[in-house]
């Protein structure tokens, strides 16, 4: 059974111009699609990678994932249940089962709070356990974030360092044993010699305590190391899904083959290939019928111009948006 | 050899003490030549930057045996020398986060001709024609010069940054993080222009670049630095730090970086975080990390031993290095340090 299953999502912004630049600028009413139509599915415990370029709809996929925005169309099932029909009670329970992990260890931390508040506050918020219940769940759950209860739990966030200040992030959101866990970018603002610890962290903690993550990243390497499933987006729609080693070491889309031949890689000897695309990412500003890499792609062909390429199979579990396929 | 620097400390006065920014760095930049600096955030980078082009505060306590620019002491010269000889037609600089660092009512072709004005007797149209062939050589368009910032994206305001730090034709251009908060398809496009201008620029150009992503590092520096904690660990040509590193840190780095090139690798981390570069300690600054330390390491700083012919490590244990590069490659390793327990 899927834990997850998104279909068709779609999340438009409108951008509505002033009566006076409609009067006397004639402009008109224009849609951002952030995501626009994206299906997938997620397997208990698994980790699937989420890539693309900034503005792609990563991070407003995994808000209405997290039910923090209502989508404009589609359907996001959680355990086979439609979550934009959820009751009230079954919303809080939604919500303890669905965590996020944020990029920002700096910013996302409450500064008033110190490490046992802050990761005691999901429990105060969404669970009636006793004050002693509380303690001894918060104090696991240091513990299993690499960090010592005794040692970390009065600290506020300013006396801890970033890696530090993750891992309470970590905590906060793995304390409620949430079944599906997002992860925007958390490593982006650590440096790289702890980044592998935090990864590896991600990675135990979901086998340990079985749970989904979708974990988001511009970072291919970074993707390739910890995901099982990896999904290119490019302009709110997936280009690729398949098993991540499968993706890297044989892309099919034009888009993931240059994104892919565009990641550096630390070893002087190696020459990269020019990655095989033209111009700058497009706004996902009313896009134009067909394909949306088409302005970019360099295998563009007629069709490309007036149908959208739909996600289908090249191979089982390798699923490739393009019409070269 | 366009920079020379020996054992040059910028030590910041601060309420609780002296933080040693910088402490005891030793490099030199070639002719033609890119020089990368690796390292973690805190270690030093970007004081290393300011203490070049003299933007450390007044606070700022800097000493050198010696700091030469093309064999001028830059040390010691007169501020209005340096800002009107060296800065911009000796140094040029990108700055960090320069996607910021245009000024938003200004058109960026004229930021750009700013610097020639302020430098040079060259007319408007002698300005204009600069900008446009330095445009060209970072992928811009002539027409984008009568452009304002906001109408750039990210990239191309950080190649605009690029253009401008290039417009007097300076011999040293320092890059500090210029592709980092990019995407990688226009962090390729950048790297690309970077090795362009430096084959057609007609006077060579060196570049000082400055980053904590290796792989960036890696593809385009002749030779690499390692920093940590304001002292250079390692400094060697590239192909020799990646094939023959010597410092315990640098074998660290070398196992936590990820590769899309080595799928099944294992990351490993290095336990614990950068001590504090307040006060005193009489060691190695790594040794609180470090899986090989003894009790020799902590007790005197250790030399900038020549391993071999241009070759520099920070560490007295180097004789053991065979044994330390097939234990870095265990994850226990790592776990025995003293940070980790």
């Amino acid at each position: 059974m899927a834990i997850l299953e998104v279909s068709d999502l779609k999340q438009y912004f409108y951008l509505e111009p002033t009566f006076l630049a409609r009067l006397v600028g004639g402009k008109k009413p224009r849609v951002i699609k952030a995501v626009d139509g994206m299906s997938f599915s997620m397997e208990p415990g698994e980790i699937l990678g989420l890539a693309g370029e900034s503005g792609c709809g990563k991070s407003t996929c995994c808000l209405a994932i997290a039910k923090l925005r209502e989508p404009t169309g589609g359907i996001i099932r959680y355990k086979e249940s439609d979550i934009a029909e959820m009751s009230k009670k079954e919303i809080r329970n939604y919500r303890s089962e669905v965590q996020l992990i944020f990029q920002d260890p700096y910013e996302s931390l409450n500064p008033r709070y110190t490490a046992f508040d802050l990761v005691a506050e999901p429990l105060r918020a969404l669970t009636d356990k006793s004050k002693a219940e509380i303690k001894e769940r918060v104090n696991e759950t240091i513990t299993l974030a690499g960090l010592t209860p005794d040692e970390y739990k009065n600290r506020y966030p300013h006396q801890m360092s970033g890696g530090e200040r993750q891992r309470v992030g970590i905590a906060q959101a793995l304390v409620l044993e949430p079944k599906l866990v997002i992860a925007d970018e958390p490593l982006s603002m650590l440096d790289v010699s702890i980044r592998a610890g935090i990864l590896d962290l991600i990675r135990d903690l979901s086998e340990q305590m079985n749970f989904s993550c979708i974990y988001v990243s511009h970072d291919l390497s970074i993707l390739s190391n910890i995901s099982e499933r990896l999904m290119i987006m490019y302009l709110g729609r997936i280009m690729e899904l398949g098993v991540t080693k499968e993706v890297i070491t044989d892309p099919h889309h034009p888009y993931a083959r240059a994104l892919i031949a565009a990641v550096p890689i630390p070893d002087p000897a190696y020459k990269r290939p020019i990655p095989n695309i033209r111009g700058e990412v497009a706004q996902p500003i009313d896009p134009p019928p067909g394909c949306r890499f088409q302005t970019r792609c360099l295998q563009v062909m007629d069709v490309c111009r007036d149908t959208e390429p739909p996600l289908k199979d090249v191979k089982p579990g390798h699923a490739v948006a393009c019409h070269l396929y | 050899m366009i920079l020379e620097i020996e054992n040059l400390k910028t030590h910041y006065q601060t309420e609780k003490g002296v933080v040693k920014a910088n402490d005891g760095i030793s490099l030199s930049i070639d002719e033609n030549e890119v020089v990368g600096l690796a390292g973690e955030s805190g270690c030093g980078k970007s004081t290393l930057i300011r203490t070049l082009i003299r933007l450390v505060p007044k606070s700022a306590h800097v000493t050198a045996d010696k700091m030469e620019f093309k064999g001028q002491d830059i040390l010691s010269m007169p501020d209005k020398d340096f800002r009107e000889k060296i800065l911009w037609q000796g140094i040029g600089l990108v700055p960090q986060s320069a996607m910021n660092a245009l000024n938003p009512v200004y058109r960026v072709g004229d930021q750009c001709s700013e610097a020639i004005q302020a430098h040079t007797d060259y007319n408007k149209a002698e300005c204009e024609r600069i900008v446009e062939k330095l445009f060209d050589a970072v992928g811009l368009q002539a027409g984008m010069m009568k452009a304002y910032p906001h109408e750039f994206s990210g990239g191309m305001r950080q190649r605009s940054m690029i253009a401008m730090s290039l417009v007097l034709n300076p011999a040293l251009v320092i890059m500090d993080e210029p592709t980092t908060g990019l995407d990688v398809l226009v962090q390729e496009r950048i790297l690309r222009n970077i090795k362009e201008i430096r084959k057609m620029s007609e006077s060579s150009v060196s570049i000082l670049l400055i980053t904590h992503d290796i792989s960036v590092i890696a593809e385009m520096s002749n030779r690499i630095g390692i920093m940590y904690a304001g002292r250079l660990m390692e400094f060697a040509e590239s192909m020799e730090l990646f094939n023959d590193p010597y410092h315990p840190y640098t074998l660290g780095l070398k196992n936590a970086f990820p590769s899309i090139q080595a799928l099944d690798r294992e990351l490993i981390s290095i336990p614990g975080s950068p001590p504090s570069l307040l006060g005193d300690l009489p060691g190695c600054l790594f040794s609180y990390r470090c899986p090989f330390v003894i009790p020799e390491c902590e007790k005197a700083r250790p030399p900038d031993l020549e391993i071999k012919p241009g070759h520099f490590v920070h560490c007295i244990r180097t004789d053991h290095v065979e044994e330390f590069r097939k234990l870095a490659g265990d994850k226990k390793t790592w776990q025995s340090s003293k940070s980790a327990t």
